[in-house]
């Protein structure tokens, strides 16, 4: 026992000692059941990673050491060591993950189980399921707010969004948005929170403190019918400048002014754009193409996309690492 | 302000915090009537058709209903009637309406639906999850029916578009000799025009021949002609249509009812997240979803959903939210569905599939239409005489 432990250390230590000064991007690919692994200074892929069954959701340790994969069809949650790139555990996640989120202590992770309705809250230091949140049908989006006292979800098929109080477990409030609602994200101050409706092609802006929407932000892209307008993924500047949305099988990343609430621009990308993310200068904005297999490289500072990066079979989810 | 003031005002708030976003209970109940005239028998019943289709949608829809319901105090019944006879259906909804049932998903025969809504007047309004009968939707429309099923004439301009685009033009058409087969093949001769394709045979299958042969071994010398790209079949009970497929004389695809062809849902959709509604089916019903219970399913998926946003459950209200603008149903086919304002049908995209896979999902890129590429399928404003809204 005693040796095996040691073993491990070890191992973890040459890992730690190994590859990685440059910044990396995590890509989820849901039909390879794979991760993609790119070089954000180079924007070209240096690894693939073999993963569980349907990779979907994924999202860092708050230390930066690990990466937690929902395995939809493994019905798991799957702990990625970055420093060795192997799985070493799995969590118990409830049935068919899809999304979820890490609380800022960094220790209770909420997980959206969309087959079965329920969020369930684990403790990733000891694996303890704390709660299973009864919510809507198929249950998607996931967020935390960066204060911990709120932890968000969407329901799809209910277009709802579920407002759990992180202390009692309990949903304190219930708001219906447009169809299919499926991210939140939440400004860096926990003021504001951001919710993608993709059926129903809107945006809507909550204030956190009345859980009250005060805002709903509408997408027209010029020779784009309506209908393929999908908001997905969301994505906000830490200088509360802009919002990016992820708007699905029309190809394009609005550009939101964050403050005004205004469009300000759509950049093409890839086919189906779903998430997105920044890199730790936020320089350069990444989004997962589903259809097209590809990530797109958005230059932030001149809201131009300079390259498609070829991945897996339907790219899903994109992290990158800040500490790279 | 006075303290007193400010307490009152944080009681509220905090009672207003944990109360559900609708302060009213609301119960809806929705009835189902299901009747299907005798198929006949079929020379093919391998994969009978299940009896329960229609209904077991219809339950998911009332079980996903709730699930969102709960949240808001409203909660959903269905009261499911399967008839043995028109008399039975018409009893059936006789019964509904006394009880006071104005919301009702019908899966019967294109005369009996238009009896029924003779026969609910203003009192109800009916959804129409079985019919795909053009006439409905042309000119017999009845204010206060809408359809789920697509017609044939989207079935079949689905699967027209999808030849246009392959560009196999040149079909061999054969028709079964039902009333269901004459009017599939009457809309797809009509699609065939629509999107430029020759037929260049149109054969009825009589099959009344004394050859002493199978239908198999009919089949060769029965599409024999000068060339063709495909062979499209018109046979909606799947009497001999199984036969066609490697049984032609030249080596051509066969779509149509059979072989691979166009459906409101089948098991093989699994995009837009339509593989958790597949699961969920699966775990309530113990079979595949077909295109009789998504029918259902989106008709009271579309009541549930206007219930949401009105926290009132009157038919009137429902029906005026359905064709509003802020009406959007999201049902699993990669865009937000609504009701052609005209008659009442369902716009919604149509799968092309054969038994294991998926081939496409018209309408189709590159048919272009000025309001929504959806109205590129089925009958049009202007080719409908219908304006029951």
């Amino acid at each position: 026992m005693k040796q095996a432990f040691r073993i491990a250390a070890l191992a973890a230590a040459i890992g730690f000692s190994g590859p990685a000064l440059a910044g990396l991007a995590y890509v989820s690919n849901e039909k390879d059941n794979t991760l993609s692994v790119i070089d954000t200074d180079t924007h070209e892929v240096v690894d693939t990673i073999d993963v569980g069954a349907r990779p979907r959701g994924i999202l860092l340790s708050r230390d930066y050491s690990k990466l937690y994969i929902c395995a939809s069809d493994d019905d798991t949650v799957q702990v990625l060591d970055l420093a060795t790139r192997k799985i070493i555990d799995t969590l118990p996640s409830g049935e068919d993950p899809e999304q979820f989120a890490l609380h800022p202590n960094n220790k209770h992770l909420y997980i959206a189980n969309e087959d079965d309705a329920i969020v369930t809250v684990v403790d990733v230091t000891n694996k303890d399921v704390l709660a299973q949140i009864d919510v809507g049908v198929e249950p998607e989006g996931m967020a935390v707010s960066p204060d911990g006292k709120w932890a968000v979800n969407t329901s799809e098929t209910s277009s709802m969004l579920h407002w759990i109080n992180t202390e009692t477990f309990e949903i304190e409030k219930n708001t219906v948005v447009g169809q299919r609602p499926r991210h939140v994200e939440f400004t860096r101050d926990s003021k504001i929170a951001w919710a993608s409706a993709e059926i129903g092609g809107t945006v809507h802006i909550f204030d956190v403190d009345t859980i009250e929407e005060i805002k709903q932000i509408d997408f027209q892209i010029r020779g784009v019918p309506q209908d393929r307008v999908q908001p997905v993924g969301i994505e906000l500047t830490s200088d509360g400048k802009y919002a990016f949305v992820a708007l699905g099988p029309s190809n394009h990343v609005a550009v939101v002014d964050a403050q005004t609430y205004e469009v300000l621009d759509y950049l093409l990308v890839g086919a189906r754009v779903w998430q997105l993310d920044l890199d730790k200068d936020e320089k350069f904005l990444y989004t997962t193409n589903g259809v097209s297999g590809d990530v797109s490289v958005i230059d932030v500072e001149d809201m131009k996309v300079i390259k498609s990066i070829k991945v897996g079979r339907y790219p899903w989810g994109v992290v990158i690492d800040p500490t790279s | 302000m006075n303290r007193k003031g400010g307490l009152l005002i944080a009681s509220v708030l905090c009672g207003w915090l944990l109360a559900p976003t609708s302060a009213m209970a609301l119960d809806v109940t929705i009835g189902y009537i299901h009747w299907l005239p005798d198929q006949g028998p079929v020379l093919s019943n391998v994969t009978p058709e299940p009896e329960d289709a229609g209904l077991r949608g219809a339950e998911l829809g009332i079980a996903d209903n709730n699930a969102t319901g709960r949240f808001l105090d409203q909660n959903y019944v269905l009261d499911s009637v399967i008839a043995s006879d028109a008399d039975g259906a018409m009893a059936a909804l006789d019964g509904m309406l006394e009880s006071g049932v104005d919301l009702l998903v019908t899966r019967v025969p294109a005369d009996t639906l238009q009896a029924m809504a003779k026969q609910a007047g203003d009192r109800a309004l009916l959804f129409n999850a079985g019919a795909p009968d053009d006439g409905l939707r042309i000119r017999e429309c009845q204010p206060n029916v809408l359809h789920t099923i697509p017609s044939y004439a989207m079935l079949t301009d689905a699967l027209a578009q999808w030849l246009s685009m392959r560009r196999w033009r040149e079909v061999f058409l054969i028709t079964g000799p039902t009333e269901q087969d004459k009017a599939w093949a009457d809309s797809f001769r009509r699609a065939s025009k629509r999107f430029g394709l020759d037929i260049i045979a149109d054969k009825p299958w009589t099959f009344d021949s004394d050859l002493r042969r199978t239908a198999s071994k009919e089949l060769p010398a029965f599409t024999q002609a000068g060339d063709y790209d495909a062979v499209v079949v018109a046979d909606v009970r799947g009497d001999f249509g199984e036969y066609v497929p490697f049984n032609t004389w030249l080596p051509r695809p066969v779509v149509g009812t059979q072989g691979m062809g166009p459906e409101a849902w089948h098991r093989v959709v699994e995009a837009w997240g339509a593989a958790q509604l597949q699961n969920r089916f699966r775990e309530l019903a113990g079979r595949e979803m077909n295109s009789e219970d998504y029918a259902a399913w989106a008709a009271i998926r579309s009541i549930g959903t206007s219930v949401t946003s009105l926290s009132d459950a009157g038919h009137p209200a429902i029906r005026e939210h359905l064709f509003s603008d802020d009406f959007q149903l999201a049902a699993f086919k990669g865009r937000k569905l609504t009701y052609r304002p005209w008659n009442g049908q369902l716009r919604q995209p149509i799968p092309l599939v054969h038994p294991r896979g998926l081939v496409a999902t018209p309408p189709l890129e590159g048919f272009l239409h000025p309001e929504t590429e959806l109205d590129t399928l089925g009958y049009d404003r202007p080719e409908s005489d219908c304006r029951i809204h």
